[in-house]
């Protein structure tokens, strides 16, 4: 069992680490405090190939699979949670359009959302439809005349969603067949009938905009339509199973980087006239943050692996992002007892950690649906 | 046009650098990165390709593990890289590696329209003489402390820094470069797809055999034996033990700190 | 007959190259002369300064004062601006014709690419950045006893040996290496301006110097460069990590905030030139701009001098910079943490202190 990186992931991984503490790490503060997009470093990612991760080159990508994906997005999770999920998030869009699209909407879309640097977005959530996909109330009509589907309906906290240039969206075509009748888009965001609502204030992730969609009387070319008529459940299903590997991922980095960063204050803070680290309660919190993180990490790398030999990898996604996101608020909430009254000043980006850590129990499927999905293949 | 980078992969002097209890610099604690300088040259070097497509050749003198550092610069975008590897080689000091990567341009080749860029100086020796050596060799011109260097056909125009001020040199190719750094200097990123195909491109080891018949090397004057300079003694200056409280805080405390400083060779 | 740079007994006299620019003979160039004057009476030979330049001639006496028994100056219009081929030429020439044993040359941005091709042409060993030399056996060994960690009980040390030995920082600093250069000449050498101690000048050593010009053979094709322009230049930006030397105000200032940043700036001014900082509560009350702040949310620096006036050294600022070389700090409070990482420390009031600190640094400097 070969455990170690390519020459070439290996090279990967420090260009991450690079980019993370060169690019990332000087604004995340400022970010999350303005609580605004940063674009100009989305722009720098698409310039040294980030956001076309697992997209052949023909294409405008940078090749790689799910592994790659696992290593930026973790190498950025440490040090910018917003980033690491603006890519996780983002390379939901291209990946869909590579797996289901049309040769045509390949060559359309997918240069756009690589080298072209435009954000790509996931949009099936709605008011009533969060863990429970079928609620989506959204229809998309075909209109013979035109040789359109006009979209109406709303989405809700849909990461890029104020930015995204181009979107995927779950509609209904048959809504009296339930989620059988609901099919996928390419939706473009200057499409007349498309708006963007207000930004989400939320607890963390500040710099990946979270934003309300409005689609009234949207028109759609039917060409737009991403895989069959019907199929729609199964592509969403499908796509949030790689997602959740990514979310996995970001989950990886900011629980690793809160275990170096405790270490190194343990080593720094005297109290009673030796580093803390010298103390065995701190010693021992430490010890758990690392086993479990690691193993963390080996359940991330296995359903990677899986993903890329092209094995079935539903389960193990699950797995891995349920006990990854549930590690990572385990470690960030110790890592900021450790760091005791400095961990909780903006001064240290602990508590920013913490508030970003969270969400990766709630978003791409909440831990609890996560164990109906996981309890569902084991139990069959 | 071709224009040649020379480039150093050293121990980061700047980072973590832990101390043997003998006193001996633990040089494994260290780890290893493309000396700074260096990294700006290739941009440099980078920047002329984007504006004239022009070949640029990334070149080593160092152990078999340099052979990371070059698929790095590969993967920023140089076209092809060559490592000067040889036991033969190792120990050598300025006079004797700049002979050695000067005989290895003129083995592969430099035209009428080529360039050498080097970075000023490298992070662990701290001589910046590599560079101008090399274009003695050679018979080259050569510009030092480059911050801005413009290409038009054959002339060279050169932003050359001085301590207070710069000078605007031009020379024409074939010619020396050697680049600064500075606090708004910054080399690109290898990309995703340099990296993908970094170890595709053409990449050659030039040993000891390939070399040897040169004739700008002189066998007398490599490696370790051969080198003019020798290292007769080197040792770890002692360590900051802790600070000391001045007494007072009038005119004799100050003239105490300044005399300490004095000694010190602090001003 | 052919320059043969291992044909070591031929080699005799130590020489300085004394740079100057618009007329004006570098610091260095005393620091070089005093320390030479040192190395010839080590060695029992005569101390040269070799000037190159157009119309320079009335400056080689002033060397004289410094200690050089000589001055050699290579007079000519294409010398008047520094140009690589034409210095290293005429310095080549000379030094092939009369073959000094040492040459001695400042490590400034141009003696750092005149020196190298220097020593290639003359086919010998150039060593950079020393910061200290020795040829006399004796005071090599006392130099070793007193600056590194070395056991010497065990050491033999050959008494005679004349060569000499240059010393300088290698990896950043963290280690000291002493070089020699026994089989070619001139041993070459480079020295930091600042590193080597100013003598007192001497009118009666200016009055014996002997001036002699050199003859210059220059041609329009030996320069291979042309020095389209030469332009000054301050600095203004706040380049807090470009700096040798800092000197940070905290809260202790705020009785007399303008004062306080002034007194930090003539402070870094008697160091010989340095950036004023700030600790985090100077930069939140709006007295100084972020770009000074220095600390876990400012910038990390390490300059070779780190002066903390009225700061108390909270984590968060002690790791912006505790890794500087040598750091002072003055502060009221004599339990401040600051002092932990002090090298000096001041209990005291900084407006009263750092006046007498400015005072006391100004006239060490100019008695060297």
């Amino acid at each position: 069992m070969d455990f170690s990186l390519t020459k070439e992931q290996a090279m990967l991984k420090k260009l991450a680490a690079q980019f993370a503490e060169t690019e990332l790490e000087p604004v995340a503060a400022e970010v999350d405090e303005a609580h605004v997009f940063p674009v100009d470093n989305f722009k720098k990612m698409a310039a040294v190939g980030f956001t076309g991760i697992g997209v052949p080159e023909q294409y405008g990508g940078s090749g790689g699979g799910m592994l790659e994906k696992v290593i930026a997005v973790s190498e950025f999770g440490k040090k910018c949670m917003a980033s690491a999920a603006t890519l996780s998030i983002h390379l939901i869009a291209p990946h869909a359009i590579l797996d289901y699209g049309t040769e045509e909407q390949k060559q359309k879309y997918l240069p756009r959302l690589t080298k072209g640097g435009e954000l790509g977005a996931f949009a099936l959530t709605e008011p009533n439809a969060g863990s429970d996909a079928a609620g989506v109330k959204t229809v998309a009509i075909y209109d013979e005349a035109t040789d359109e589907y006009v979209i109406n309906g709303t989405k809700c906290f849909i990461s890029g969603g104020s930015r995204a240039e181009i979107l995927v969206v779950f509609a209904l075509t048959e809504p009296e067949l339930g989620t059988k009748g609901m099919s996928a888009f390419i939706i473009e965001r200057d499409m007349e009938g498309f708006s963007s609502g207000k930004v989400e204030n939320k607890m963390g992730l500040a710099g990946s905009e979270t934003a309300e969609l409005i689609f009234e009387d949207l028109r759609v070319p039917a060409a737009n339509m991403l895989g069959r008529k019907g199929k729609g459940f199964k592509i969403a299903m499908q796509a949030l199973d790689a997602a959740r590997i990514g979310v996995g991922a970001q989950a990886m980095g900011v629980a690793e980087e809160a275990i170096d960063l405790s270490v190194k204050y343990s080593k720094e803070r005297v109290q009673f006239g030796k580093p803390i680290g010298t103390l065995q309660g701190i010693q021992w919190y430490i010890a758990d943050m690392a086993t479990k993180t690691e193993a963390a990490k080996t359940l991330v790398y296995y359903a990677a692996y899986l993903a890329d030999s092209g094995q079935p990898f539903t389960k193990e996604a699950a797995m891995c992002k349920l006990n990854a996101s549930e590690n990572a608020r385990f470690v960030t909430n110790l890592a900021m007892q450790i760091h005791g009254g400095y961990g909780y000043m903006k001064d240290y980006p602990l508590e920013r950690m913490y508030r970003d850590a969270k969400i990766t129990e709630i978003y791409e499927g909440t831990s609890e649906i996560h164990k109906v999905v996981i309890s569902r293949a084991v139990m069959k | 046009m071709r224009i040649y980078v020379c480039v150093k992969q050293v121990p980061d002097t700047s980072g973590v650098v832990a101390v043997n209890p003998d006193g001996t610099l633990n040089r494994a604690s260290m780890q290893t990165i493309i000396n700074p300088d260096d990294l700006i040259a290739m941009e440099q070097a980078l920047v002329l390709k984007d504006a004239t497509g022009c070949q640029v050749t990334a070149v080593t003198m160092g152990p078999p593990p340099a052979e990371g550092m070059l698929r790095e610069l590969l993967a920023m975008g140089a076209d092809d890289a060559i490592l000067i590897s040889a036991r033969e080689f190792g120990g050598s000091d300025t006079f004797a590696t700049s002979q050695i990567i000067s005989a290895a341009i003129n083995y592969v080749g430099l035209g009428e329209e080529d360039m050498i860029f080097c970075g000023r100086q490298a992070i662990d020796g701290d001589t910046a003489q590599v560079g101008p050596q090399i274009a003695e060799k050679l018979g080259l011109p050569q510009v030092s402390y480059a911050a801005e260097i413009v290409k038009e056909g054959n002339d060279v125009t050169v932003k050359r820094m001085l301590e207070d001020g710069y000078m605007k040199i031009k020379v024409q190719t074939p010619c020396l470069i050697t680049c600064i750094s500075d606090q708004d200097s910054k080399a690109r990123y290898m990309t995703l797809s340099g990296i993908n195909h970094c170890y595709e491109k053409p990449y050659q080891v030039l040993d000891f055999e390939a070399l040897k018949d040169e004739p700008l090397i002189e066998l007398d004057k490599i490696g370790l034996k051969g080198s003019p300079t020798n290292i007769f003694k080197s040792f770890t200056p002692p360590q900051k033990g802790v600070g000391v409280m001045l007494e007072g805080a009038d005119r004799k405390t100050a003239e105490t700190l300044a005399a300490e400083l004095l000694k010190k060779h602090v001003i | 007959m052919a320059f043969n740079s291992a044909d070591i007994g031929a080699f005799k006299d130590i020489w300085v190259f004394c740079e100057q620019r618009n007329g004006v003979l570098m610091n260095t160039d005393f620091e070089l002369i005093s320390e030479g004057r040192k190395l010839a009476d080590e060695r029992g030979s005569q101390l040269v300064g070799i000037l190159l330049g157009h119309n320079v001639e009335g400056l080689a006496k002033e060397l004289g004062g410094y200690g050089a028994d000589k001055v050699i100056v290579c007079d000519d219009p294409q010398l008047e601006v520094y140009t690589t081929d034409a210095y290293t030429k005429v310095i080549c020439d000379a030094a092939m014709d009369l073959k000094p044993e040492v040459i001695l040359l400042g490590a400034s941005n141009i003696g750092r690419d005149l020196g190298p091709r220097c020593a290639a042409r003359l086919n010998t060993g150039l060593t950079a950045d020393c910061t200290h030399l020795d040829i006399d056996m004796d005071n090599y060994v006392n130099f070793l006893e007193t600056s590194s960690t070395l056991d010497l009980s065990n050491t033999k040390f050959d008494m005679e040996d004349v060569n000499l030995k240059m010393t300088r920082p290698a990896f950043g600093g963290h280690l000291m290496a002493t070089i020699i250069c026994p089989r070619f000449r001139p041993c070459m050498s480079t020295v930091r301006p600042g590193v080597m101690k100013k003598a007192p000048f001497s009118q009666e050593m200016a009055d014996k110097c002997v001036v002699e010009a050199y003859p210059v053979t220059l041609t329009a094709d030996d320069l291979k460069t042309e020095v389209l322009d030469v332009v000054k230049e301050a600095k203004q930006i706040v380049d807090l990590i470009g700096a040798d030397v800092i000197v940070s105000v905290g809260r202790g200032i705020s009785k007399d905030i303008q004062k306080g940043i002034e007194l930090a700036g003539q402070l870094a001014d008697a160091f010989g030139g340095g950036v004023v900082g700030g600790s985090r509560v100077t930069i939140d009350s709006g007295w100084l701009s972020a770009d000074h702040q220095v600390g876990q949310t400012g910038k990390t620096v390490h300059p070779k001098v780190y002066v903390a006036l009225g700061i108390s050294g909270a984590i968060q600022h002690k790791a912006g910079m505790q890794d500087s070389e040598l750091i002072i700090a003055v502060n009221k409070d004599e339990t401040a943490p600051i002092f932990e990482v002090a090298d000096y420390g001041i209990t005291g009031d900084l407006f009263k202190v750092v006046p007498l600190m400015i005072e006391a640094l100004t006239a060490a400097r100019a008695s060297k």
